[in-house]
């Protein structure tokens, strides 16, 4: 399958690429690792005009320690991530997530921002950063802003990123976001989940889902409860309660409300530890 | 027609090309470069097939247009056997094992492999089993792809004559 024509443009720097997606305006698509984004254009289901290759930027690339937040390159690859020593200690959710994405190779290319940006309900990463509490670090023409992850993804490959905009950076609360739990079931070891569920045990607890809706979905009143310190079973009862799951060839949306239930009282109870 | 050039070394030689920005990196190197060793098999970056090292890394090469390699390393597996046409430890290792039946998956499974070894020298059986996640085989229910890889880890660094048969080679060794 050979994508359609497109013209294409690579970006030596932030600063370029952003120059370059105002030039071209809502044209163009970024292009980081392209692991969501090449798939869909060889199946004919995106066509974008024109790519701004990113992929070789490497100034947003890193993983960070300051002022108490990971701070986390929105370039950084996933295998870069998985293999981070302080994203491990800092936020161990993050590091084992990206660590279940697709397989080695799809994680040998991907990137942070990449995944975030394109909005895909079924990535593990747009789960973690909404139950962590994220916030997205986003640049356009007119400086810089700040998006939590849980206001930024508005719906089916839809974020709060206008055409002139990118992410440059993802900020992750580097203390309270332990105990925490990721599951996630598939069929195969590679493929994306049917239904997974990120939990972040905290001071300010977070339970969100992968696969239950058109975005991510967090869960609010499940988050309540397990703050307040309910059972693990009633907390996943909340759980699967919300979002409007869908149905495909891998499970109606009444098994899928089946497993957010039986996947979130599993880390619940595996965040408790 | 707007073209690209595009520089890759591919198996430590400089390339250059003008090429469609929509050329997926697989094709221009079974295509352009004639170097078909790597597959295409599903085309949907799930069974591995087009597997190649990317500065090292394995990566889907029907997954990455070929301008994404520009200014990178390429390793298919025509450049894993050296000038003299020795074998490495990890394609001896398949054939030992017999970790191939049609082979179509091989030269997918053998990369993947050797971008494990490179990072990992003596994976334990999970680690291996992991790093194969993406990479489908549908004749040999994997076991004897696992073993060869062990037998590749074991046998780190040397190299293997392609003309003597394994058996052969089993007591030369």
């Amino acid at each position: 399958m050979i994508p359609a024509r497109f013209d294409y443009h690579r970006a030596a720097d932030a600063a370029h690429a952003l120059a370059l997606l105002g030039e071209l305006g809502d044209e163009a698509k970024l292009l980081a690792g392209g692991h969501s984004l090449v798939p869909l254009m060889k199946l004919g289901l995106a066509q974008p005009a024109a790519l701004v290759d990113v992929g070789d930027v490497r100034e947003l690339s890193y993983v960070d320690e300051r002022d108490g937040v990971l701070a986390v390159g929105a370039l950084t690859r996933y295998r870069d991530i998985e293999r981070s020593e302080l994203a491990r200690r800092l936020v161990p959710i993050l590091a084992h997530a990206t660590g279940r994405i697709g397989d080695p190779q799809v994680r040998a290319r991907g990137t942070i921002g990449g995944s975030l940006a394109h909005g895909d309900p079924a990535a593990d990463l747009p789960a973690v950063a909404v139950a962590t509490g994220a916030v997205m670090v986003v640049r356009g023409p007119g400086g810089e802003r700040h998006v939590p992850a849980r206001e930024f993804f508005r719906g089916f490959l839809e974020t709060a990123l206008q055409p002139d905009e990118m992410l440059v950076e993802v900020r992750f609360p580097a203390s309270g976001v332990e105990p925490w739990a990721y599951e996630k079931f598939s069929r195969r070891a590679q493929d994306y989940a049917i239904v997974g569920v990120a939990v972040v045990r905290g001071p300010e607890p977070g339970i969100a889902l992968v696969n239950m809706d058109s975005t991510p979905v967090f869960c609010a009143a499940a988050s309540a409860a397990l703050g307040r310190g309910e059972e693990a079973r009633a907390v996943a009862e909340l759980a699967a309660a919300d979002g409007r799951p869908p149905s495909d060839l891998n499970g109606d949306g009444a098994y899928r409300r089946h497993l957010a239930r039986v996947l979130t009282e599993r880390a619940v109870r595996a965040a408790a530890i | 027609m707007n073209r690209i050039p595009v520089r890759v070394t591919v198996n430590g030689e400089p390339t250059e090309h003008d090429v469609e920005p929509r050329l997926l990196l697989v094709h221009h190197l079974r295509e352009t470069l004639r170097l078909t060793g790597t597959h295409v098999g599903c085309d949907t970056s799930n069974c591995g097939a087009c597997t190649v090292l990317l500065d090292g890394e394995p990566v889907k090469s029907c997954t990455v247009l070929a301008v994404q390699a520009d200014g990178h390393q390429v390793t298919t597996v025509e450049g894993l056997a050296a000038g003299d046409g020795r074998l490495t430890a990890v394609q001896e290792g398949f054939r030992r094992e017999h970790g191939l039946q049609c082979g179509y998956c091989t030269p997918g499974m053998i990369m993947a492999a050797t971008g494990l070894l490179a990072a990992e020298p003596d994976p334990p059986e999970h680690r291996i089993r992991e790093a194969l996640e993406g990479n489908l085989c549908r004749c040999t229910g994997y076991q004897m792809i696992v073993n060869a890889v062990r037998w590749a880890a074991a046998h780190a660094g040397e190299t293997f004559d392609v003309a003597t048969g394994p058996r052969q080679a089993e007591g030369a060794a």
